[in-house]
């Protein structure tokens, strides 16, 4: 992963070792601290809207958004108890890995100012029950995938899961800088699994979809992790900003922006949408790049007080960019399902 | 455990039945309407 003996491959030894933290001074505070809160709460059962909570459902109205518009821009049809099933199945398998991943860096986020509040490093549930219930909530929404909708969207399900809850989580995130780029797969996957519910095929559309995601993830992530930092610094998760520096972050950010542009035309040019959701994915991604330019040309080093306004700009634009990209696609289909527009204007031309 | 602890205790333990009970009734309604679906579709 790393050169020998760099902080990259230093982190990753001691996190594969499942020691991450526990060898460190401060991770032996935030450990201390965790057994502390959690032994003060055994004596009360935990609420259920801490259970709820552990599912992270404001992460999950991004997964269900695109489920649904993988699952609406897909050509067939699926009856609408199937589709609203494979939608809550996907719901529940992204909130089972988010459970999970809670309770493997519950020490982490003990010691994060932003996550330190949530259920574990709260002390308000037991640890070996937020294991249990995300192991719990995984499973079924496999097995409801499964019966209700199909095994290989089932299957693809399982992936995500693993991706999150195993790749990204306890081996990516504490072991190298780049845990965003690959780590961003985990969440390119329910508009992959919304499409092949209807489908029950992988084809070209549904991976672009999946590409999508996984290449807006890095710019969307970086931007946050550049007015975090100094939070990740604290833990020791080797975030690019921590670890490679603000320069480089920048110029990751700069180079995903704009491989991410022609992936999100793609679904026009190769003629499977028309110019509704071509034109929208232009415009979109001329504003992902205009917000991103002043992003990658920072050179100063910030400090405390600076305000890092451009990289909470093109956080918030790169969440707006998602959700309308998206729907712009599902508009697509519906607008041409009642015929008022033709086909991409690539297919339209090699047609005409 | 004092009164007040005992009260919570209770409050939260029967909070949390209602909802696994109102989870189990939403997952009975849901595969009988999935089965309805698949059947339909057959």
């Amino acid at each position: 992963m790393g050169k020998p003996g760099s902080l990259d491959q230093d982190f990753g030894e001691r996190a594969w070792k499942g020691a991450l933290l526990f060898e460190s001074n401060f991770g032996q505070d935030m450990s201390a601290s965790l057994q502390k809160t959690q032994s003060r709460v055994q004596a009360l059962p935990a609420e259920w809207r801490d259970f709820f909570a552990l599912t992270k459902p404001r992460v999950m109205t991004l997964v269900i958004f695109t489920a649904i518009c993988g699952l609406l821009a897909a050509p067939g049809t699926i009856h609408p108890d199937l589709g609203l099933t494979a939608v809550l199945a996907i719901a529940m398998g992204a909130g089972g890995a988010a459970v999970l991943n809670q309770w493997w860096e519950a020490d982490l986020d003990a010691g994060m100012k932003r996550t330190a509040n949530r259920p574990l490093p709260g002390g308000r549930i037991r640890r070996d029950d937020a294991r249990d219930f995300g192991m719990l909530l995984s499973g079924m929404s496999l097995v409801l995938m499964g019966l209700a909708v199909g095994w290989l969207a089932s299957a693809l399900l399982l992936m995500a899961i693993v991706y999150y809850a195993v790749i990204y989580t306890i081996w990516l995130k504490p072991r190298t800088p780049q845990n965003i780029v690959i780590g961003g797969g985990a969440g390119a996957f329910p508009p992959l699994i919304g499409w092949v519910a209807v489908t029950g095929e992988v084809t070209a559309m549904p991976i672009l979809l999946f590409a999508i995601i996984f290449f807006w993830t890095p710019p969307h992530f970086w931007a946050l992790a550049l007015f975090v930092k100094t939070d990740y610094a604290k833990v020791g998760i080797p975030m690019l900003p921590v670890v490679a520096g603000e320069r480089t972050t920048r110029n990751h950010i700069w180079i995903y922006t704009l491989v991410l542009a022609p992936i999100a035309m793609a679904p026009w040019l190769i003629g499977e949408t028309s110019w509704v959701y071509g034109t929208t994915a232009l415009v979109l991604s001329l504003l992902f790049i205009a917000l991103a330019l002043p992003v990658a040309r920072r050179n100063a080093v910030m400090g405390e007080r600076d305000p890092m306004a451009e990289e909470i700009r093109l956080f918030k634009f790169s969440v707006i960019y998602l959700f309308v990209l998206f729907a712009a696609l599902v508009a697509d289909r519906l607008l041409e399902a009642l015929g008022l527009i033709g086909p991409g204007l690539l297919a339209g031309g090699i047609a005409g | 455990m004092t009164p007040e602890e005992e009260a919570e205790f209770k409050r939260r333990q029967k909070a949390r039945n209602l909802v696994v009970a109102g989870t189990l009734l939403f997952f009975v309604a849901l595969f009988y309407m999935i089965t309805v679906a698949r059947l339909g579709s057959q």
